[in-house]
């Protein structure tokens, strides 16, 4: 069994904050992990190769520093490591990305289960994983869970709105995976040492693919970015006056009187 | 000089902290007042492979470097000190010694499980009448035939009980001072051999500490640990590590101290602002800080030197010395940050102070420290 | 590198450095220089005052995208109802169709749906393309996949517009990546450039600290993904005709290599915030879990649901399904009370659509205020308590039921 996972390297977005006196992002200090929900899909792998055996690939396409995130993965557990980077691959959109994921995951020996996370945490858009699926021209379940394998069949549990359901498909497989449906492990001692010691990070860039340079980067990119703003706040409302008791009254007033309550 | 963490130590800093914050932090208060042995932490740490970090990869260790081994120590004390010392022992009084001096057929049986976490190991050295003293110890151990028969009482033993691996110090040849010393690796279960009650200790409570009680117990000759007569070098240079070990223990407490006290300053106003805005809670949080820093600085070069496989024994002194002072001055310090909240057992805080206390004292007290360094400096 | 730094112009005054989401521009000896994380977002080259930062043009596609024209909203349905994002999408294709002097279309598919196109009509849409079928009965991503963008190829809309739904995001991908044409998820705005006609897909990016404005110019159909409860549901226009177009369903089972084996709808109460008209949000400043309780007391006063910011659910306050904010739920409530809430932008991009906003916070500077119509600045422990009060006092008064 040959599972490749695919991470992406995002700087922690929860912890970013809006300087108020510029309206710009604060940067500093913002560390970067792993996207949060590429570490349940890792999880999810590491748990298949306990019960049915097999090698981990982790695949991630970004600039050179991405490969402390593969060093994390390889520390958690994963075999092998391949990282994508090229000045060419830069400024992709997901269908420009899945596209290099694409053209990567065909070159490595033959793959059984691609795993990837729901959605990254700066781009939020949940598309790699789809597209890649239909590059690679393998159905794709989304929001797994839990996966059973039989030979070439796989029963896959995927969590729905209120509930879940068991679908039926086989390998080559894509699934995405949400954050929640396990708790992923945090990467061991003897991981880490092994991570830098032993396990080697394989470093392909676009000619290694031989990418068609249109398809990758930005020139692969259907969507552009016209523009980056940050939202205006919309200025204060009515600041209450005086004891709870009389801003309390006041509040319940205008709510009543706007006939919201 | 360089006095950055490598790639690898950053990311042993990086898991070992969100480990602590997540798994152990939320029990630390609890298990302080029940006093009751974590066993939850012990599995998850043991999982991890943090009970085997500086044993080699063969033997079911990490491999890893000594500075690597000292973070771990350092950000687990931060959040819980009973953890820390709990791993502390176990690796650095029980397993490095098994990986210097013990024979290869020893350590297949007692260094893996140590190293995998599958057993807990304790060091059994002290006495009630030998501790700075410990050359003055009592417990003699007499070869007859294939065993050697044990009898004495060890005291003040950290992970007494739940521990299935002993390392016991004995006289096997009486007269002749410590070179008569020998040391044994010593199974828990044998016929003869009690745990007495655990201690009410003032700090790390959640750490058993005991009485080991000796009576006629037979050891395999095989489980003599080194030469006869080589216990004392054993459990000198065993202590040597452990020192590092616990300025890093101190270390962590120290900060985790700081931590609160920046933390409370800045939430806590009097007289219209926070308190951090005061000079004299300033001056103190500036105090704290550089003290830890300067702490850290040693506990961390005296690691650094034994990864170079130089004589470490005078810079692992410095280090406990005044890392242990400084975990007593900062943890005293938050409190009077904190003020009457300081005080209260909900906070915190005033465990620092009693988690403080010990660093003082065991594995070799201020004292001792002071001998070693001053040994050293008058040769 | 498609941006790059035209030295000659570039004075080092160092604009661009903060504009740079991604911390990639640095100055060395007094010339900007990007680094290797430059994703090419172009952010810089507006805060430029220099005109020293330029941008490569991309390559036109070969297709003549001028032929592409319509409005389409992805109608998703369920066991034969209209899911609500559709009906919000519709409202807004309409606006978007009447821009461009186009047709809405809606695209439903699925088994015995035929019911719902006089709704569609209603909502809108000017024509629904009827794909009926037994293997549409429930959503799969092949079936419906291939025919859609089969459709697609043939008609050639200009826009198609999906409800960011699991169905939405699991399908909209997958035609983008067969059509090989754009797609921008979670718009949280859609509007048409007046000079070239394009739509421009609003989008916040970096956990919510930052919005983009995305637009697909040389591929087509643009499409873009929606979340429940961004656009506003649109007046029902009943009676309202139009053209049912039906589309030929090629796909076969054998095409499809996904089968639903079991359908499990769990047990537990699902709550349905995007749908309350009234929400009172929880946070750290609450303090603890029991101050939850409250809420929810208050909450069945004035007939709302309660929700909870990421920090309460993080300490295990509330349920994460209670969650509004980045990485929870959108919600556009009739009104919404924050309490102790600090209003960091991840949890403003979740409600700041609300009507009415009130926030109720002990510190002045909280961020929540910016957004807030009412701000208390007070004590929950005071303030909580004597609204109950005031609530009670008014049910029992009025005698009115709980407004739902």
């Amino acid at each position: 069994m040959r599972y490749v996972v695919c991470i992406k390297q995002v700087p922690d977005t929860t912890e970013v904050k809006i300087d108020p006196k510029t309206g710009t992002l604060i940067r500093d200090g913002v560390p970067s992990i792993i996207n949060p929900e590429d570490k349940n899909a890792l999880e999810l792998a590491l748990v298949l190769r306990e019960r049915y055996g097999g090698k981990i690939i982790v695949l991630t396409m970004g600039p050179p520093q991405a490969d402390d995130a593969l060093k994390e993965a390889l520390a958690m557990g994963a075999d092998e490591a391949v990282l994508l980077s090229d000045r060419d691959f830069a400024g992709a959109d997901t269908l420009a990305t899945s596209t290099a994921l694409g053209l990567a995951i065909e070159k490595m020996n033959g793959y059984d289960l691609i795993l990837c996370g729901r959605q990254a945490i700066d781009g939020d858009t949940a598309q790699v994983g789809p597209q890649l699926a239909e590059f690679l021209n393998i159905p794709q379940v989304s929001y797994v869970a839990d996966i059973e394998l039989n030979g070439n069949k796989a029963l896959v549990k995927q969590i729905s709105e209120d509930g879940y359901e068991l679908i039926q498909t086989s390998l080559p497989l894509l699934v995405t995976v949400p954050k929640g449906v396990n708790q992923h492990r945090y990467p061991s001692m003897p991981g880490i040492f092994s991570a830098y010691r032993e396990k080697k990070t394989l470093l392909w860039s676009a000619t290694d693919l031989r990418a068609d340079l249109q398809a990758v980067g930005l020139k692969g990119s259907p969507t552009q970015v016209l523009r980056i703003f940050t939202p205006a706040p919309t200025g204060k409302g009515e600041m209450l006056q005086g004891q709870p008791k009389e801003m309390v009254r006041s509040l319940v007033d205008s709510l009543k009187t706007k006939k919201v309550i | 000089m360089k006095f950055n963490l490598n790639k690898e130590q950053q990311m042993v800093q990086k898991t070992v902290r969100e480990f602590a914050e997540k798994e152990i932090a939320p029990y630390a208060i609890e298990i302080d007042k029940s006093g009751e042995f974590p066993w939850e932490n012990v599995k998850k740490m043991a999982r991890y492979g943090f009970l085997g970090m500086p044993i080699e990869r063969r033997y079911g260790g990490a491999g890893a470097d000594y500075v690597s081994y000292t973070i771990m120590i350092e950000e687990l004390s931060r959040v819980c000190a009973a953890t820390g010392v709990i791993a502390e022992a176990h690796v650095s009084l029980t397993a490095e010694p098994l990986a210097i001096f013990a024979s290869e057929s020893q350590k297949e049986k007692y260094l893996i499980p140590l190293a995998k976490g599958e057993k807990l190991g304790a060091f059994a050295l002290t006495e009630a009448n030998a501790g700075t003293d410990a050359g003055g110890l009592q417990t003699k151990a007499v070869l007859e035939g294939d065993s050697y028969l044990i009898n004495g009482n060890k005291m003040f033993i950290t992970n007494a009980g739940v521990a299935e691996i002993y390392i016991i110090f004995a006289i096997t040849t009486p007269g002749i001072g410590t070179k008569g010393i020998s040391a044994f690796i010593v199974e828990r279960d044998i016929p003869g051999f009690s745990v007495g009650q655990p201690e009410d200790k003032m700090g790390i409570r959640a750490s058993k500490t005991a009485e080991l009680i000796l009576e006629n117990i037979r050891v395999p000759k095989e489980n003599l640990l080194g030469k006869t007569g080589e216990g004392f070098k054993i459990a000198m240079a065993t202590l040597d590590g452990g020192r590092i070990g616990i300025g890093a223990q101190a270390l962590g407490i120290a900060q985790a101290a700081l931590d609160a006290s920046i933390r409370y300053a800045k939430e806590r106003e009097q007289f219209g602002k926070p308190i951090a805005s005061f000079q004299a809670i300033q001056w103190m949080i500036a105090d704290m800080a550089t003290e830890i820093d300067a702490a850290r600085l040693l506990v961390y070069r005296a690691a650094a030197m034994k990864d170079q496989g130089l004589r470490f024994s005078k810079e692992s002194a410095m280090a406990k010395l005044f890392a242990s002072k400084v975990s007593m001055s900062c943890a005293d310090k938050a409190i009077q940050i904190h003020g009457g909240y300081g005080y209260m057992r909900d906070y915190q805080v005033e465990r620092y102070l009693r988690d403080a206390k010990i660093t003082e004292i065991y594995e070799g007290t201020s004292e001792v420290q002071r001998m070693v360094i001053a040994g050293s400096m008058l040769r | 590198m498609s941006i790059s730094i035209i030295r000659d112009n570039c004075t080092g005054c160092k604009l661009c450095i903060p504009a740079c989401p991604y911390n990639a521009i640095e100055i060395i000896n007094y010339k900007a220089m990007l680094k290797d994380t430059c994703t090419g977002c172009r952010a810089c080259i507006d805060a430029c005052g220099f005109d020293a930062i330029a941008a490569e043009e991309v390559l036109a596609a070969k297709e003549d995208i001028s032929q592409y024209k319509g409005v389409w909203v992805f109608a998703e349905q369920q066991d034969g109802q209209l899911a609500p994002v559709a009906m919000e999408l519709l409202g807004k294709g309409r606006k978007l169709a009447d821009t461009l002097n186009q047709r809405l279309a809606a695209v439903l598919m699925g088994e015995d749906v035929t019911g719902l196109t006089d709704q569609l009509f209603a909502l809108g849409a000017d024509k629904v393309y009827l794909a009926e079928h037994p293997i549409l009965r429930h959503y799969r991503t092949e079936a419906y996949a291939i025919t859609a963008s089969d459709l697609i190829k043939k008609e050639k809309p200009a826009i198609v517009l999906y409800g960011a739904t699991h169905t939405g995001r699991d399908l909209a991908p997958r035609i983008s990546r067969r059509l090989k044409t754009g797609l921008t998820a979670d718009c949280t705005g859609l509007d048409i450039d007046p000079e070239t006609g394009l739509l421009l897909q609003t989008r916040p990016a970096f956990g919510g600290s930052i919005m983009a404005t995305i637009i697909c110019p040389h591929h087509r159909p643009q499409m873009a993904t929606v979340r429940p409860g961004v656009f506003p549901k649109p007046v029902i226009e009943e009676g309202r005709k139009g053209e049912i177009v039906p589309v030929p369903v090629k796909v076969k089972e054998r095409d499809i290599r996904t089968v639903v084996l079991e359908v499990v709808k769990e047990a537990k109460k699902s709550v349905n915030l995007e749908e309350a008209s009234i929400i009172l949000a929880g946070g750290r400043g609450l303090g603890n879990p029991e101050k939850f309780r409250l809420l929810e007391d208050l909450a069945s006063l004035l007939g709302g649901e309660v929700a909870a910011s990421r920090a309460a659910v993080e300490a295990g306050w509330a349920a994460p399904e209670r969650q509004v904010g980045q990485t929870g739920k959108t919600v556009r409530p009739k009104l919404y009370i924050a309490c102790g809430i600090s209003g960091a932008i991840q949890h403003r991009a979740g409600m700041q659509g609300a009507e009415l906003i009130v926030a109720i916070n002990k510190d002045e500077n909280a961020p929540i205020f910016s957004v807030a119509n009412y701000g208390i600045v007070a004590d929950l422990n005071e303030v909580l308590p004597i609204l109950r009060e005031e609530l009670a006092l008014l049910n029992s008064n009025d005698g009115l039921q709980a407004v739902s």
